[in-house]
């Protein structure tokens, strides 16, 4: 009785949910597909589908290790301006600044061609073990999106080691935990789950950010696109893929964040 | 007075029928409007000079040919050529495919070879083997990034295209590639420049690949004027071989603008 009355139940919210303006809609949206598929040209893909999956692990590979880098910066710098003594808060308050005050466009350039260009002056650099790395593109491309990610994410992280309620850290010194105790029990978990919301965000604005890589000779799944572009001269076809790819990322990291945030315990503070 | 009246006007059209006759076959030399140097750029009076005007004219003096230069806007140069405007397209204009469609061309008379350049402190040459376990830059989507792909691809370390051509030239100077490959008079400008002078210097002219790099330059004339097309390749063929093609060349350039192949191909 029970089960058919739940069967119903679905039955009827399917048909409410599904209203001729919504059916038109679908409609719609498979009728843009198809002709995409149909009417527009794809016959290069066979040709550069190897690149394009290289360039996808590429630009995801630079999104997790900069966004982790990042945020292993980003720790220190919130808690340095939400509780440091002034010579550690003033310099982290005034990178925090720097970074998000000027376009990212501009760091990645100042480093690849500025800061990279002045190496090759220095012989003991070039003869160094360390040329071969400096040489190359990514390390720049993904030390300036860290820094990024740590300055966006450092201002973020302020906010949640300020927003822990004092009578916890309290508490926890009653117990008699020492202050790295205190700091790793108490007080970074609870500020982690206060950014994690806009962890998100940063994650995805941060998958936004790596084209620019592209710029300075990275051949990320932008790069490649770019290419197809220029030796097929279309426009729309590979755009338009390249946009798909990008919203079916964020759509995973979306929802593999909603799932972490799913396990964090509702009451905090 | 009716009388001297008459006359003059006799006399007027004579002359302006006199002038009409000298000038009854003019071969107008279409070339480009917008300036191109150092092969046809206009000089300070509007008067056009460069290399490629030199050669035209060298030609048009082994014929006997009484040529006008004509500017004409490069993108309606052959319709100009197809529609009568003009006899003859002298503006660098590379033998494609393409454009055999619509036009003739005449022989190649120059083929700006493609370059190899790299860091001074670095010897080596431009064959696959100089450029073993080397990262070579090149602009994307072009002739020179196929080539690149096809001659160096299995022996170069890694082929790394870029958007611009400065781009290469700024990796090549900052020490990030080991050589860039380009056309040989867009390298020379780089490597006039202070930038180009303090890092690198001109390592050789690649093989020729026609099937890749094309054949060249040639002059563009319409398809039922043989008659022209013929008497231009027999000027080049003679400036070729009685020196005026170099002594021209030596002027403007420090290496063979008639490019690989030889003078004999023709």
């Amino acid at each position: 009785m029970a089960g058919e009355a739940t069967i119903i139940n679905v039955a009827a919210r399917t048909s409410l949910w599904l209203q001729p303006h919504r059916i038109v809609l679908i409609l719609i949206a498979i009728g843009l597909v198809l002709s995409a598929i149909f009417f527009m040209r794809w016959d290069w893909l066979p040709q550069y589908y190897e690149m394009g999956l290289l360039g996808i692990w590429r630009s995801l590979w630079i999104l997790a290790v900069t966004c982790f880098l990042g945020f292993l910066l980003a720790v220190p710098l919130g808690l340095a301006q939400a509780a440091g003594p002034i010579w550690f808060s003033v310099p982290a308050k005034t990178f925090c600044t720097v970074i998000r005050g000027t376009p990212l466009l501009i760091q990645l350039w100042l480093l690849y061609y500025g800061l990279g260009s002045l190496f090759p002056q220095f012989p003991w650099i070039r003869e160094s073990w360390m040329w071969p790395y400096l040489r190359q593109a990514w390390p720049y491309g993904v030390l300036a999106l860290t820094l990024s990610f740590a300055g966006y994410e450092g201002e973020v992280m302020r906010g949640a080691f300020a927003g822990v309620p004092k009578g916890q850290l309290e508490a926890a010194r009653a117990f008699g935990m020492s202050r790295w105790k205190i700091f790793r029990r108490i007080w970074l978990p609870q500020a982690i789950y206060r950014a994690l919301p806009t962890l998100t965000g940063e994650t995805v604005l941060q998958l936004k950010s790596t084209p620019l890589v592209a710029t300075i000779s990275v051949i990320d799944i932008f790069a490649v696109s770019s290419k197809v572009r220029q030796d097929t001269y279309l426009t729309y076809e590979p755009l338009l893929l390249l946009a798909l790819i990008y919203m079916i990322i964020t759509g995973i990291l979306v929802f593999a964040f909603s799932k972490i945030e799913a396990r964090i315990p509702n009451k905090v503070g | 007075m009716k009388t001297v009246l008459k006359t003059l006007a006799a006399a007027l059209l004579l002359g302006v029928a006199a002038m009409g006759v000298a000038k009854a076959d003019p071969v107008k030399i279409g070339v480009a409007a917008e300036p191109y140097p150092p092969f046809a750029s206009p000089d300070a009076s509007g008067k056009w000079v460069g290399w490629e005007i030199d050669f035209i004219d060298a030609v048009c003096a082994e014929e006997k040919l009484d040529c006008v230069i004509t500017p004409v806007g490069w993108d309606g140069i052959i319709p100009a050529l197809t529609t009568k405007k003009i006899d003859l397209i002298v503006a660098s204009m590379s033998i494609t495919a393409e454009r055999e469609k619509t036009i003739d061309f005449s022989d190649k008379y120059y083929n700006t070879p493609t370059a190899i350049i790299g860091p001074k402190d670095q010897k080596f040459g431009s064959t696959p083997d100089d450029l073993k376990g080397k990262i070579v830059g090149v602009q994307v989507s072009t002739v020179h990034a196929v080539y690149a792909k096809k001659h160096f691809g299995a022996t170069a370390a890694e082929i790394k295209e870029y958007q611009t051509q400065d781009e290469a030239n700024n990796d090549l100077a900052a020490g990030r590639l080991d050589a860039v490959q380009a056309d040989s008079i867009a390298l020379g400008e780089f490597l006039k420049s202070d930038q180009g002078k303090a890092c690198c210097d001109l390592k050789g002219m690649v093989a020729p690949d026609d099937e890749v790099l094309g054949p060249g330059v040639g002059a563009g004339v319409r398809k039922d004027d043989t008659e022209l097309k013929g008497k231009i390749n027999a000027g080049i063929k003679a400036i070729r071989s009685n020196g005026k093609y170099d002594e021209i060349s030596k002027k403007y350039f420090d290496f063979d603008i008639y490019g690989g192949g030889g003078a004999q191909s023709n």
